[in-house]
């Protein structure tokens, strides 16, 4: 073993114990024999898809395995010692001293009832590495490198009282106070709007470089990683597919799963003409009860048949909002929208059956919107007796047919949502809202929650889907490669305004308000040196300004 | 104004509109009673005009909204009445037996809060192994057994096996305070076999709650101790519900342990009430119970208010 190797871990074998519903327990392989070899002061990125195993490699270079997760084969080699089978106390030593680790949701990972100081030094104080004055220095030091405001003051607030993104540095401020060997990045920009992943993104490379740490970059997203690693290793089902340089990964994958998964959102979609809409929003400007500031300002859109509006904006925008108000779950305070014709009433005791069964929603979480105890038949058929009143053999065969289209086959009626994937789930959400036969369907971050390929064959179904029933879809979404595969119009919010709106052709051209820019720039690209230049190109912008 | 302050300021206001409420309830409660105030105290034989003389004479001629009235403003100023059967002053006897009875709830609070909390900290720590299980057994244990039983072993074995004690908690005035100590020590230990086991198992359960929480597995992977994890950075975030279940258990020592104040022939609130719930003494049991409530709503309200501070969210808004 070379001597500047940090972690070396070979065979790695993972399992768990999993709980079928009406079966015995089984064990599953998680991990099937991974190697990993990561010397001092480089970053590796591990990528895949949901299940590939990231995160649980991840944590093995602290010998954790999360919630029951077993390590049974394999070595671990930390610093030039075997951790996989090291005792409860040996492990605490290195875990927060050599490694440190940070989540996905630094929202949910601080204490709430503990001052962020005290849980960034505690590390260091607890190992006995520094004495608290010089932790604290450190730690200010550290918010400071991470581009936070007010750094020697930030330490005395709680979790709650900064933002996201602060909250995200503050957890990487609190990995690299302890002075560790390894960090471990569990998708550490994943939770965060665009606009924020970037800056957060840069502080991170920027204090990795700095300190000279080594790094594990787990994350789904390979524009992200390629801005961070040195190499990447793609990971598939517990299986190791391709490892390589940043560059070469990037740009001559030599197996086919990291060449779809360059290649991802290839989807082609030609914007339609404008035409007459079905839905036309006026003016409208709502706020929830009990606030007094508007979550909807003067907001105006329309949508023709048969054509996909997106609605883009960050996590506040108003984007659920104007749905919310759209589908009489919000009566805005002013303004007026009507569909196909007719004036809808604000609130939802107002409107007819009609307005209901051709208006339908499919939601983010596909898990959640789902009764877990009925079947898929039941679910799907359930629209179909409410507003259609088709009972038996009639609506068996018509869920079947919707089934069909959802291209998932026979079998599936008497399954329950928790023997489907998350993709399959979010087929059979957009079934049931295709079984009403509506003329509108507003799509709330419907791929958000779902892996970059299983989202592009979920966006091919509500492109067939749309082109086939000529039903409109509102599409919301913070993601602007989603937009550009799906949409004929675009409308930008921002603080609860549309701040651009019009044909997608023309919203995507320059020149573009400060906001639109921001946003279209802030995406990441899956290029090597993207985010430096980024940077520095709105460095020396705002150096003109 | 704070919203803290605002908050704090709406429990106590409606604290002390739920007490009024209670007020109107009780007099309700006592005033639908079957029998006469009047024809039992002067009894079977008395003469109509001896009746009315003694209505009038007490006030029980008026209309309820006046005597309703009137009791309420008496107790605004203190006065609670005088008792129907030996008509002494109930806020006299009341207060000495108040202290009696607040001596021994907190003499036994003072022990079985911090015990019970050691207690469910520890089983949270080593739940599922043999530690939690011994000390959910013992209290599991020691909280079924009715009162007068555990009273009746505490007393054979601390007196008669080992006779350490007294079987009668006789508290007299001049005593010292650790004579007093010492003259409580049974009922004391039969109430925190009683209290122990509700406190215990539900700090226990808050911690393991909060247990499941990502900032959790942060503190396991910050290397932190299974103790340091626990104490440093469950229980802060257990707070709230320990405290609703530990002020219903102090509210119950208040207002619960008749039962045990009878088997040690302990001279307080409990005692005295019943003794004159058997003599149909109206006004004292009206006194009595309006006391009772007023301590559950203040320790109901004041664990209302911990849990208001004890949560950041509130305390340091944005």
């Amino acid at each position: 073993m070379a001597d500047d190797t940090l972690l070396d871990i070979k065979g790695l074998v993972i399992e768990a114990t999993s709980y079928p519903p009406g079966e015995p327990p089984k064990n599953v392989t998680l991990v099937h024999g991974v190697d990993v070899n990561l010397k001092r002061g480089r970053v590796l990125g591990l990528i895949g898809e949901s299940g590939a195993g990231k995160s649980t490699i991840g944590l093995s270079a602290m010998s954790f395995g999360r919630g029951g997760v077993r390590l049974t084969g394999g070595t671990i080699h930390l610093n030039g010692r075997e951790i996989r089978l090291a005792d409860a106390k040996t492990l605490r030593s290195l875990r927060g001293r050599e490694v440190t680790y940070v989540s996905q949701s630094a929202i949910a990972s601080f204490n709430p009832a503990k001052q962020i100081m005290e849980q960034v030094i505690e590390t260091s104080l607890s190992h006995g590495l520094m004495q608290k004055p010089e932790a604290e220095a450190r730690a200010r030091m550290l918010f400071k490198k991470l581009g936070l405001p007010n750094p020697d003051t930030i330490g005395s607030r709680y979790p709650h009282q900064v933002s996201g993104g602060q909250l995200q540095r503050c957890m990487t401020a609190m990995a690299l106070c302890p002075k560790p060997d390894l960090v471990i990045f569990d998708e550490p920009t994943t939770a965060l709007d665009v606009t924020t992943q970037i800056d957060v993104l840069a502080a991170i490379k920027e204090a990795i470089r700095d300190t000279q740490v080594a790094a594990l970059y787990i994350t789904h997203d390979l524009a992200v990683v390629a801005q961070v690693a040195d190499e990447i290793m793609v990971l598939r089902h517990g299986r190791m597919v391709e490892l390589g340089d940043t560059g070469q990964i990037i740009k001559s994958p030599r197996e086919d799963y990291t060449k779809a998964l360059v290649s991802v959102r290839g989807i082609e979609h030609t914007e339609k003409p404008p035409a007459a809409p079905i839905l036309q929003v006026q003016n409208v400007t709502a706020r929830y009860r009990g606030t007094n500031f508007d979550v909807l300002k003067n907001v105006s859109v329309d949508l023709p048949p048969g054509q996909t509006l997106a609605v883009v904006g960050e996590s506040g925008s108003g984007k659920s909002t104007l749905a919310r108000a759209i589908t009489g779950l919000l009566p805005p305070t002013s303004g007026r929208m009507t569909f196909n014709g007719r004036t809808l009433s604000p609130d939802l005791a107002g409107r007819t059956k009609d307005d209901l069964r051709e208006i339908q929603m499919i939601y983010q979480m596909a898990d959640t919107a789902m009764n877990p105890r009925q079947t898929v038949g039941t679910i799907i058929g359930r629209p179909l007796e409410f507003y259609f009143g088709l009972k038996g053999a009639e609506r068996d065969k018509r869920v079947q047919d919707l089934l069909d289209h959802i291209e998932m086959g026979k079998g599936f009626a008497d399954r329950y949502p928790a023997e489907l994937s998350g993709g399959q789930k979010q087929r059979v959400c957009i079934a049931r809202a295709l079984a009403a036969n509506p003329k509108l369907i507003i799509c709330d971050e419907v791929t958000s929650a779902l892996d970059p390929l299983v989202a592009d064959g979920i966006l091919k179904l509500l492109l067939n889907l749309q082109a086939e029933a000529n039903v409109a879809y509102l599409f919301i979404t913070h993601d602007l490669a989603t937009v550009r595969a799906i949409s004929d119009k675009i409308a930008v919010m921002y603080k609860g305004a549309v701040v651009r709106y019009g044909q997608k052709s023309d919203v995507l051209e320059p020149p573009y308000d400060d906001y639109t820019d921001l946003l279209l720039s802030s995406v990441p690209e899956m290029e090597v040196g993207w985010l430096e230049k980024v940077i520095a190109h709105r460095k020396m912008e705002s150096a003109g300004n | 104004m704070h919203p803290v302050l605002k908050l704090v300021v709406q429990r106590v206001a409606l604290g002390l509109l739920l007490l009024l409420v209670i007020s109107v309830v009780i007099f309700l409660g006592v005033e639908a009673l079957p029998g006469d105030t009047a024809q039992a105290i002067l009894g079977q034989s008395a003469t109509p005009q001896a009746l009315a003389n003694l209505r009038a004479e007490m006030g029980l001629d008026q209309p309820a909204l006046t005597r309703y009235l009137h009791w309420l403003g008496g107790i605004l100023t203190g006065d609670l009445g005088a008792a129907l059967t030996n008509k002494a002053d109930i806020a006299k006897s009341i207060s000495s037996k108040l202290g009696n009875t607040l001596f021994l709830a907190g003499s036994a609070a003072v022990i079985a809060v911090p015990l019970a909390i050691l207690l469910g900290i520890l089983a949270a720590r080593y739940a599922g192994r043999w530690p939690d299980k011994v000390i959910s057994a013992v209290t599991l244990t020691t909280i079924s057994l009715p009162e007068f039983v555990a009273a009746y072993f505490v007393i054979f074995f601390l007196t008669q096996v080992f006779p350490i004690f007294q079987p009668v908690s006789l508290v007299l005035p001049g005593m010292g305070f650790w004579e007093k100590l010492h003259a409580i020590a049974l009922p004391v230990i039969v109430l925190v076999m009683v209290v122990l086991a509700h406190m215990m198992r539900m700090t226990r359960a808050a911690i393991l709650n909060v247990m499941q929480s990502a900032y959790i597995e942060t503190a396991e992977l910050k290397g932190l101790s299974p103790m340091q994890v626990v104490w440093r950075h469950a229980f802060p975030n257990a707070i709230a519900p320990v405290v609703a279940v530990v002020m219903l258990n102090l509210a119950y020592l208040v207002v619960g342990v008749v039962v045990v104040e009878v088997v040690f022939s302990y001279n307080a609130l409990g005692k005295y009430l019943v003794d004159h719930v058997t003599k149909r003494d109206l006004p004292v049991v009206q006194a009595v119970g309006l006391i009772f409530a007023a301590v559950y709503i203040f320790l109901n309200m004041a664990a209302d208010i911990i849990g208001i501070l004890s949560n950041p969210r509130l305390r340091h808004p944005k």
